[in-house]
């Protein structure tokens, strides 16, 4: 394929309109508490439409996961983490010219900015040459990197800029304070005097010492006392000054446009990566899927969901994993078991890995085929409005209703815990009527219901159940498999408890 | 330089975290009474008691050394009292200068600096006059090499050094510094310098430039100007601010040293003018290291705090010979100073262990690697948790930090269960710890486990029992004999209650 202009890491075809608002399902799903866990540190970038916007082509989601792949470069990552760094400092300098009051620290300020902008895009540039890259995104963007760094108009941008630096960093000069007057000239190596004093102490000195210097706030504001003294050192080294000022004049619209694009998307990756990195060192694996494509065959092994392994895995807690598969006639997931048992759970990891895999990104699990789906509907259990159980169960169907008006034979619907509102013979007879529509559909769908006769409705329906893990009772977790498996129950003697047996007391006091 | 009072070569640590064990220790040995009478009614004597009480050494050598220091101030108590003072004044005087400070400003450090500098100068003179008139007084180590610091540093060209210093930082002329510039333009890396400004024609170039310089004027009405000058003035004494504030505190921790190792010892010679005005005996004990059979025998040996709350009377003085023994099993009638005898044994060997004299005639006992005790609570078993339940969980905490060559003296423990249970667990417990190295101290009156102790000792053991004269009085004297299947609990009741119990629970 001949290599195309770069225009965005994000996206193979130029064009693709964002979707601001939030997808239906992202609440049901925890996927909002996903999303904002990513972005979190990251606003400058507003990154959220980014994981509204799903890819609708199998050719767009290999795009990203070229680029992905590349990613797992250790070194590169780093490049491409320093390079933010620095953007971001950039952007913090020139927010600080702009809330500045005096001009000379407004221009010097600019000088910096322009100088660390300088620095990064070279230092990314000669990183991406290094890099072995594979994917279509990343090459074209070396090469337009490449070309930048190396265009006259940059090369002159960066010398200039070096070159005043180091001008306004070799100004030395001295103040003489006595009374209401300070003096300024020019540094004449007048001796350090309060090194003196510290060197004829030191023959007192015992051990670690508190430290009495006093930490003179770093606003970064001048008063007017400073100000008044730049000035005079600015009459100390006119012709510095007068370069400053020219420059400033010269250089506002130093910033290229597709850099500044690629600094913002490339946190895409950078952002979920370093979200899912402590999961992966927890022992959870992420994979690339399967691209999505449009067999129903839809398989996970070791999938979990993120959200939750999200919060557990900072407490130390366990995550349990599932597996999944469909094959054959086979749609429906009917969850049933024990409240608590991760039943939810379930069905959401199932509804994320979509989500997910639809963005290009490695899903939670050790390896998944996931259907490219037109859309996923989510209902959930919400456990608001029990008081009006004829009004709720008339919502739950309205909304049933209107999902499967609107499915299609590529849709996934997700229903967690519906119909609890209305008799057992009410919801045996409602759910089988939903789950019979749904086949007829041919849709993909997770049915978590208290309802074990959905279970076995036919060819279609596979049971799923939630188990307790039988050796460890105070896991709370809860495995989703097929069949069930009971607790077991313990008790431990009281002075094995506290280790003091014999055997037990001896190797203590050994240890 | 340093005191060195308490150890050869490093200083009493007074912020070290104590063990959680002392609680225990401190209310089963009821060492309350001991540190207050150490302290004589003074806060900080009773922290630096308890701290020193509570830190044992973990060799005989480190004893010893102190056992000299210690002979050396009951010879000189009055030098020894005298040179405290100079310490107390010290720290106390300079926490006086320090109080008034509110803004911390590197001026303010250099007033208040050279302020404490003025105070310690005198003290530390005191002291060198002390050391000159009385250091032929002393004889232990620790004390001759304090004296021999004192008069090789603070010599006359010591504080005529510190004179100059001081008057060189009050900055007469002005102060010169050095900066560059640095980020956003701002003046950084302020530097004192030393400079000789040329005095003539100063005023004259107030508003103007010359040659070499340019002079801006802060408006009198110009306080805010005022302000940013008097930093930019405080960035540059910073330093020297700052070497001035640490060598003032170099000289204060040397003080407030002294203050705690002397305070030891004048603890120490508190107590000694308690129990000598009651005439109770004292000994400076030996200390066996450790590797050996375990060495422990004693004459006269009694309870020094029960002796303290007696207002006249004396405590009553047990003998014993445990050399070689790991097991000591205390059995006999109730109230018949068992657990006197016990607290007896622990207080000698924690005065022993922190370098003091201890309650008794003589006393000769091998140096532990700890000590703990397992009392029983009366009272403090909460709902949650089953006393039995609380026993075990003081024992675990023990058994956490128990080594070989530690002591665990357990009174009455294990008795919150039925008899056969309790004797049960604390056999398992009892031999664990013997086979491990560890001596074990046991007060019971559970004759089922005392007696099958007595049957099969898992280490050498020597069995003792509260005497009983012939009449059932008490003589609250332990002496050696094997356990005994009563407890005289009805001479108790008989005692209390003045009449003779129902035969049938008698027994």
């Amino acid at each position: 394929m001949a290599a195309v202009p770069f225009h965005s890491i994000l996206f193979d075809e130029p064009g693709v309109a964002l979707d601001r608002d939030q997808p239906a399902y992202f609440a049901d799903l925890c996927l909002d508490q996903v999303a904002e866990a990513i972005t979190a540190g990251r606003a400058e970038y507003d990154l959220t439409p980014f994981f509204y916007t799903r890819l609708r082509t199998a050719e767009a989601i290999a795009y990203r996961h070229e680029i992905l792949s590349d990613l797992g470069d250790r070194a590169l990552r780093d490049a491409i983490g320093c390079f933010a760094r620095q953007m971001r400092t950039m952007r913090e300098h020139l927010a600080q010219a702009a809330k500045l009051h005096y001009q000379r620290q407004r221009r010097s300020w600019f000088l910096d900015a322009v100088a660390v902008y300088g620095d990064a895009v070279t230092a990314l540039a000669s990183e991406l040459t290094r890099a072995d890259l594979r994917s279509r995104g990343l090459r074209a963007c070396r090469d337009y990197l490449t070309g930048y760094v190396t265009s006259a108009g940059f090369r002159a941008l960066y010398d200039e800029t070096a070159g005043l630096k180091e001008q306004l960093a070799g100004i030395r000069y001295c103040l003489h304070i006595r009374d209401t007057r300070v003096r300024v000239t020019r540094y004449d190596e007048e001796a350090d005097y309060g090194a003196a004093v510290a060197a004829t102490f030191a023959r007192f000195e015992q051990g670690a010492a508190a430290d009495y210097r006093v930490r003179f706030g770093n606003l970064a504001d001048m008063n007017h006392v400073e100000a008044g003294i730049l000035d005079l050192v600015a009459r100390l080294y006119p012709d510095i000054f007068a370069a400053l000022d020219d420059y400033c004049a010269r250089r506002r619209g130093y910033l290229d446009p597709t850099i500044a694009a690629f600094d913002r998307e490339v946190q895409f990756y950078v952002a979920y990566l370093e979200f899912i990195a402590p999961l992966q060192a927890a022992g959870l694996a992420f994979c690339h899927p399967h691209v999505p494509g449009e067999s129903k065959d839809v398989t996970g092994r070791a999938v979990f969901d993120v959200a939750l392994a999200a919060k557990l895995v900072p407490a130390g807690r366990p995550v349990v994993t599932n597996d999944f598969r469909l094959a054959g006639p086979e749609r429906v997931f009917v969850v049933s078991g024990p409240n608590q048992g991760g039943k939810t759970t379930f069905a959401r990891a199932f509804g994320q890995l979509h989500h997910l895999a639809s963005l290009g990104l490695p899903v939670p699990g050790r390896q998944a085929r996931p259907l490219l789906f037109d859309r996923m509907f989510t209902h959930f259990e919400r456990g608001e409005n029990l008081q009006d159980l004829r009004g709720k169960l008339e919502d739950d169907l309205t909304r049933v209703h209107e999902i499967l008006g609107q499915a299609t034979g590529r849709s996934i619907v997700i229903m967690n815990e519906i119909f609890t509102s209305t008799t057992l013979q009410d919801a045996v007879f409602l759910g089988t009527r939903v789950l019979e529509r749904i086949i007829e559909l041919d849709l993909l769908c997770v049915c978590v219901t208290f309802v074990d006769e959905l279970a076995s409705l036919g060819a279609s329906t596979v049971s799923m159940v939630g188990t307790v893990v039988p050796d460890n009772p105070a896991e709370r977790t809860y495995r989703i498999i097929r069949k069930p498996a009971d607790g077991l129950a313990y008790a431990i003697a009281i002075a094995e408890k506290y280790g003091l047996t014999y055997e037990a007391l001896r190797e203590r006091i050994a240890r | 330089m340093k005191a060195f009072l308490m150890y050869a070569g490093r200083d009493f640590d007074m912020a070290a975290d104590l063990p959680d064990s002392i609680t225990a220790l401190t209310e089963d040995l009821g060492l309350d009474t001991l540190l207050h009478a150490m302290s004589g009614g003074d806060e900080f004597l009773l922290e630096v008691a308890r701290r020193g009480v509570l830190t044992s050494l973990p060799d005989a050598g480190a004893i010893t050394y102190r056992q000299q220091v210690l002979a050396d101030c009951l010879e000189n108590a009055p030098v020894v009292r005298d040179m405290y003072d100079v310490a107390v004044e010290a720290v106390l005087g300079s926490k006086r200068i320090y109080r008034g400070i509110f803004a911390r400003s590197p001026d303010a450090t250099l007033r208040w600096s050279i302020e404490a500098l003025q105070l310690f100068t005198g003290l530390l003179r005191r002291l060198r006059q002390i050391a000159d008139s009385r250091a032929a007084g002393f004889r232990s180590d620790g004390f001759r090499a304090l004296f021999a610091a004192l008069a090789r540093e603070l010599d006359e060209d010591y504080f005529q050094a510190v004179d100059d210093h001081l008057s060189q930082l009050r900055f007469r002329g002005g102060v010169l510094l050095s900066a560059e510039l640095g980020q956003g333009a701002k003046g950084t890396r302020y530097v004192l310098r030393r400079g000789a400004p040329r005095q003539p024609g100063w005023l004259s170039r107030i508003s103007g430039a010359d040659r070499s310089g340019y002079t801006l004027r802060i408006s009198d009405r110009d306080e805010s100007g005022h302000q940013a000058l008097a930093e930019l003035r405080g960035r540059a004494v910073n330093l020297a601010a700052n070497a001035l504030a640490q060598s003032t505190d170099h000289i204060l921790s040397f003080f407030t040293m002294l203050r705690y190792e002397l305070g030891f010892y004048v603890g120490c010679l508190n107590l000694h003018d308690r129990l000598a005005g009651k005439g109770e005996p004292v000994c400076l004990p030996v200390p066996v290291p450790p590797g050996g059979a375990v060495a422990l025998s004693f004459r006269g040996l009694y309870d020094v705090c029960l002796s303290l709350r007696l207002e006249d009377g004396r405590a009553v003085g047990n003998d014993a010979s445990a050399d070689g023994k790991a097991l000591v099993i205390i059995t006999g009638a109730n109230q018949g100073g068992k657990s006197t005898f016990l607290r007896s044994v622990g207080l000698a060997q924690l005065m022993m262990q922190c370098g003091m004299f201890v309650a008794a005639e003589s006393f000769a006992g091998t140096v532990a690697t700890g000590l703990f005790t397992h009392y029983r609570r009366e009272e403090d078993a909460t709902l949650e948790s089953g006393k039995l339940d609380e026993e075990l969980s003081r024992m675990s905490q023990i058994a956490d930090r128990v080594a070989p060559g530690g002591i665990v003296l357990f009174n009455e423990s294990f008795a919150a269960t039925n008899e056969r249970e309790g004797a049960q667990i604390a056999r398992q417990i009892i031999r664990a710890l013997a086979e491990s190295g560890v001596r074990v101290f046991l007060v019971t009156h559970l004759y089922e486990l005392a007696s099958g102790l007595h049957a099969q000792p898992p280490a050498a053991a020597l069995f003792l029992r509260a005497q009983r004269e012939p009449d059932g009085r008490r003589t609250f004297r332990v002496i050696e004999g094997e356990p005994e299947p009563t407890s005289y609990g009805p001479d108790l009741y008989q005692r209390i209650f003045g009449a003779v119990p129902d035969p049938a629970r008698g027994g």
